[in-house]
């Protein structure tokens, strides 16, 4: 009964691939993006670094996480790739073309390239509209005509799961939180886009639920040799859904690396802190001291140098007299990227590796 | 296995599906509010004998009998009494409600579209477009609205297209504000959000997406100001800016007879009732249908 | 004698009376054409200075439970039936002006929304002295002085600047901590927790979780906690109780219930958990979605979703049953499952 994907007769061409399975599929280059928040009386402004020069790439096929707490910056940096939200500075560069730069606007019919899922919530799906309309609407957006989209708009149902027969004519209100995601995904893929931008996909939802829709987007990730970039402060659901991982501190990337890499040897204070406060599912195995004191500092007053040395078991002066560059840790080879003095060789901290120099 | 996809389980748990029409929900959430619904009955009496006026009302609102003037209530012929000519105050009352609705509900019809225009696109385009029309709207929002629609109406004139227009001009601002701050939050809504991504035009957006989802707030403020507005228009009548006599106006009637109320009151207060019942019940029902169309869970 | 009670009584020689026990508890709401259950038959107990986690997923009845225990239901509307005791008294039973002494005095309650319980336009210390001066009749001076201590024990850093502070001007994770300190401020024996840290991240969720569990241990209160996280449940459960459609359907020593589940839901929960899998693992998955509470299937209300059910669960429903020491289920055919009776322990 099911309808899948490849079966299906969808009404607009796939976006065809130009710069080769070697071309990275997406390139941001120093994202930046302030919020000026008007304060008090007398119009003082603060200004809060939302993402402070953010660099990702995600290669054809993969799935990229990127891990942080609230406030990290995580969500605007979604936002900002898919052009949502106008950047202060950076570009976008899709499958060797530019997608978007501070000066220019995307193309409409290449803006479905890059499509979101948000959380789910009361607001993710239009509240009357009923599935078809919402399904059928992105489709029609780009000249299928109504009937034609309407149609296919029930297939989508279909091929995420809820048969059309009972589901195409509801409203989000009667579906439950996992069926309201499905839909989600449904509308995102409508238009064929290559990239998915997953944002909390499935924070929101039940643990049960969850794997459903984990299993769901494992599924149509291969189906449409899709790309992801998963947004979740859930290390577990990150660390089985991606092949890359980057975590974000305020605003900033602090660590990158394979998930393989990170997980099997994180190396930043605040990765190791985040990994050991995940619960640890026995109880016989309590974590007993908390790895981490004290809550995320205010975006609007980040400290100075290394925005996590407030929290930083291990920090030193170094920390707070400059911001650590992401570079290559030390050891470990390609991939690894880490934004702590304590792992940059001759950077003064005492934890720091040697110079190569000086180990010979 | 791709079991994912087959979802024959679902159903079984699921919540059967109650297939009703928005519009259905809230008539029916209406109807079962007492208050309300006997005010929409008033209402709708009022209206369907002012449109029918000619076949309801028992005598010519425009014949004046001497013999009559000042009649009081029960006498034969004028059951609601006589005014100062001796005219049918009965009749007058339900003629007049011809032209005093039409001046209440007409200006908040075209505040509803020219505020509601206004504010969808300040909403809706954020940034200057926003700053440019809202700043615009607050110049009239300075004013108290009885005393900005005495002034534009003093300006253009007396007659009953002026005050149409004065009163129009005071409930453009209140409605567009209204409009924007809606948008406004419909606008950061994911689905919008969607819609935007999707690369579907801001006009078709505007239109299937954000419209749908403001309407009904904006349509529920705007019914609360008719009983507002009856009153307004009420006022501009009573000060010879509106209606000029001697077509039956329930404002008109009062300023007419408020000369009398030492020699007949009872008679002087039935223009400024129908005033007062109207403007209340316009309120009620507005009230009702806020009500019907909340989000209950 | 409900199981678990025996148990408690098993379990020292000197049974202490529970601090709460709930006996056939229903709770049913209003709902579109008559009443709809969402608690069936609940039972409970919890000895002084332990900590029971009410494990289940939204609609489960869970948070149900544990505003019945403050009596908070009637007020809703709802339709209670059973017996909740807290310590040895009848909540049911209570007079308004009671229910509100036992809020105060010996029943502290944490939401997951701190600002539920915080009124924005009061500063922090002044809310928690006032609560203190109103329970206990002391001076302001002596509850000003006992806001600072508590303060202290939910290890607020700068306490006396963050005493005169608004709730708005603390970060989420010090809201929580206030709102402990303010639930503690009687110093309850017995504390309800309502997902206190489903709203924190992950770093200052565990240590909200460490600062309850060393709570319980210094002034040995005992503690209900409402979660539908596993590993929340891991890190600071005594016990455990699943929930599902309204009824406990497992119940035990924590490590016996989240390491080797014995009802088909707490098993395919505990797989459903991403920890530790890798890419292109298939997750295990509980197909389908609750039940409609309002049109409960007969039988087994899992069973339309229970990858091990028989012919015989859509006839009966399960009642709880022992399937080793201080570990019930309610499930027809628990013993044959893999995992479970065996040896946890």
């Amino acid at each position: 009964m099911s309808v899948t994907f490849s079966a299906m007769q969808a009404p607009l061409p796939p976006i065809e691939d130009r710069g080769g399975p070697s071309q990275p599929l997406l390139i941001a280059r120093g994202l930046r993006k302030e919020f000026r928040l008007a304060d008090g009386l007398f119009g003082g402004r603060t200004v809060v670094h939302a993402v402070d020069d953010l660099s990702l790439t995600v290669n054809k096929g993969e799935t990229v996480g990127i891990v942080g707490e609230s406030g990290c910056g995580k969500s605007t940096a979604a936002r900002l790739i898919a052009g949502i939200t106008p950047a202060d500075d950076g570009e976008v560069v899709f499958d060797g073309e530019s997608f978007w730069t501070p000066r220019t606007r995307i193309d409409a019919e290449r803006r479905r390239a890059i499509q979101m899922v948000f959380q789910d919530s009361a607001s993710s799906l239009n509240p009357r509209m009923t599935l078809t309309e919402t399904l059928a609407f992105g489709p029609r957006a780009h000249g299928v005509p109504t009937a034609v989209a309407r149609t296919y708009a029930r297939d989508l149902l279909a091929a995420v799961g809820l048969p059309p027969s009972r589901f195409a004519e509801r409203y989000p209100i009667q579906l439950s939180g996992g069926q309201r995601q499905r839909v989600n995904i449904a509308r995102a893929l409508a238009i064929r886009p290559r990239l998915l931008i997953l944002d909390e996909p499935v924070s929101a939802l039940d643990k049960s639920v969850e794997a459903q829709v984990l299993n769901l987007l494992v599924a149509l990730r291969e189906e449409l040799s899709l790309s992801y970039v998963f947004i979740s402060h859930d290390l577990n659901v990150v660390r089985y859904i991606a092949d890359r991982v980057v975590v974000m501190y305020l605003g900033q990337v602090v660590e990158e690396a394979t998930s393989a890499q990170i997980f099997a040897a994180p190396r930043h204070p605040y990765t190791r802190a985040l990994f050991a406060s995940k619960p640890s599912l026995d109880p016989r195995r309590r974590i007993e001291a908390p790895p981490l004191t004290g809550d995320p500092p205010d975006p609007v007053n980040p400290p100075s140098g290394c925005r996590f040395r407030t929290r930083c078991p291990i920090a030193e002066a170094v920390c707070a007299a400059a911001k650590p560059p992401l570079a290559a840790a030390a050891p470990e080879g390609e991939g690894h990227k880490v934004a702590c003095w304590a792992a940059q060789p001759g950077s003064g901290h005492s934890l720091a590796p040697r110079p190569m120099g000086a180990l010979q | 296995m791709h079991g994912t996809f087959d979802s024959s389980d679902i159903d079984a748990v699921i919540v059967p599906v109650r297939h009703f029409s928005y519009r259905r929900v809230v008539l029916g959430r209406f109807m079962r509010q007492p208050i309300a619904m006997t005010a929409a009955l008033i209402l709708l009496a009022i209206v369907l004998a002012a449109i029918f006026a000619n076949v309801v009302a028992p005598a010519d609102p425009f014949q004046t009998r001497v013999a009559r003037r000042l009649a009081v209530i029960g006498t034969e012929g004028r059951w609601l009494g006589g005014d100062e000519l001796g005219r049918d105050v009965l009749s007058r009352l339900i003629y007049g409600g011809r032209i005093s609705l039409s001046m209440a509900v007409l200006p908040v019809a075209i505040g509803l579209f020219v505020g509601g225009f206004l504010g969808i696109l300040a909403g809706y385009a954020g940034g200057r477009t926003n700053m440019a029309i809202m700043r615009a709207m607050d110049v009239f929002y300075a004013f108290p609205s009885i005393l900005l629609a005495v002034a534009i109406a003093g300006a253009l004139g007396p007659g009953m297209m002026n005050g149409i227009i004065a009163l129009s001009m005071v409930f453009i601002p209140p409605i567009a504000r209204m409009a924007e701050s809606v948008t406004t939050q419909v606008r950061s809504y994911e689905f919008v959000i969607a819609a935007r991504l999707s690369g579907a035009s801001t006009g078709r957006i505007l239109r299937e997406h954000v419209l749908s989802n403001v309407a009904g707030p904006i349509l529920v403020f705007a019914s609360s100001q008719v009983s507002v507005s009856i009153i307004a228009a009420s006022g501009l009548s009573f000060l010879g800016l509106g209606v000029s006599p001697p077509y039956p106006d329930w404002g008109l009637m009062l300023s007419a007879l408020r000369q009398s109320i030492y020699v007949n009151p009872w008679v002087a207060a039935l223009p400024g009732a129908m005033i007062f019942i109207c403007s209340v019940c316009f309120n009620l029902v507005s009230d009702g249908v806020r009500r019907a169309m909340e989000v209950r869970r | 004698m409900n199981a678990l009670a025996r148990i408690i009584s098993e379990g020292s020689g000197a049974a202490p009376s529970p601090m709460l026990s709930i006996a056939g508890l229903n709770v049913a709401y209003r709902g579109g054409a008559g009443w709809t259950p969402v608690v069936r038959g609940v039972d409970l107990a919890l000895a002084p200075g332990r900590s029971l986690v009410l494990l289940g997923e939204s609609g489960s009845g869970k948070s149900v439970t544990l505003r019945a225990i403050i009596g908070l239901l009637r007020e809703e509307g709802a339709r209670v039936d059973g017996e909740v005791r807290v310590g040895g008294r009848d909540v049911n039973a209570m007079a308004p002006d009671e229910l509100l002494k036992l809020r105060g005095n010996e029943v502290g309650f944490i939401f997951q929304e701190p600002m539920t319980a915080l009124d924005p336009v009061f500063r922090i210390g002044d809310q928690i002295a006032e609560t203190i001066v109103q329970h206990r009749g002391t001076s302001w001076r002596q509850a000003m002085a006992t806001a600072r201590e508590l303060f202290d024990l939910v290890q607020i850093p700068s306490a006396e600047r963050r005493l005169k502070a608004y709730p708005n001007e603390l970060s989420g994770g010090l809201r929580q901590r206030a709102m402990i300190a303010m639930a503690m401020s009687c110093d309850p024996r017995l504390l309800l927790a309502d997902e206190p840290t489903t709203a924190l991240d992950a770093t200052v969720q565990i240590q909200v979780l460490l600062l309850l569990r060393e709570i319980q241990k210094e002034r040995g209160t005992a503690m209900v906690f409402v979660t539908h996280d596993l590993g929340v449940a891991a890190e600071i459960a005594d016990e455990v109780a699943v929930m599902y459609a309204g009824r406990i359907v497992e119940q035990g020593d924590a490590a016996q219930v989240l390491l080797n589940p014995s009802h088909p839901y707490t098993h395919a929960l505990t797989g459903c958990v991403v920890q530790g899998s890798y890419r292109d693992h298939r997750l295990g998955e509980l197909a389908g979605a609750p039940p409609d509470l309002a049109q409960l299937p007969p039988g087994c209300s899992f069973a339309p979703r229970c990858a091990r059910r028989q012919e015989d669960c859509r006839l009966t429903d399960p009642a709880r049953r022992p399937v080793a020491p201080r570990h019930d289920v309610a499930c027809l055919h628990a013993a044959d499952l893999p995992a479970g009776t065996a040896g946890g322990r």
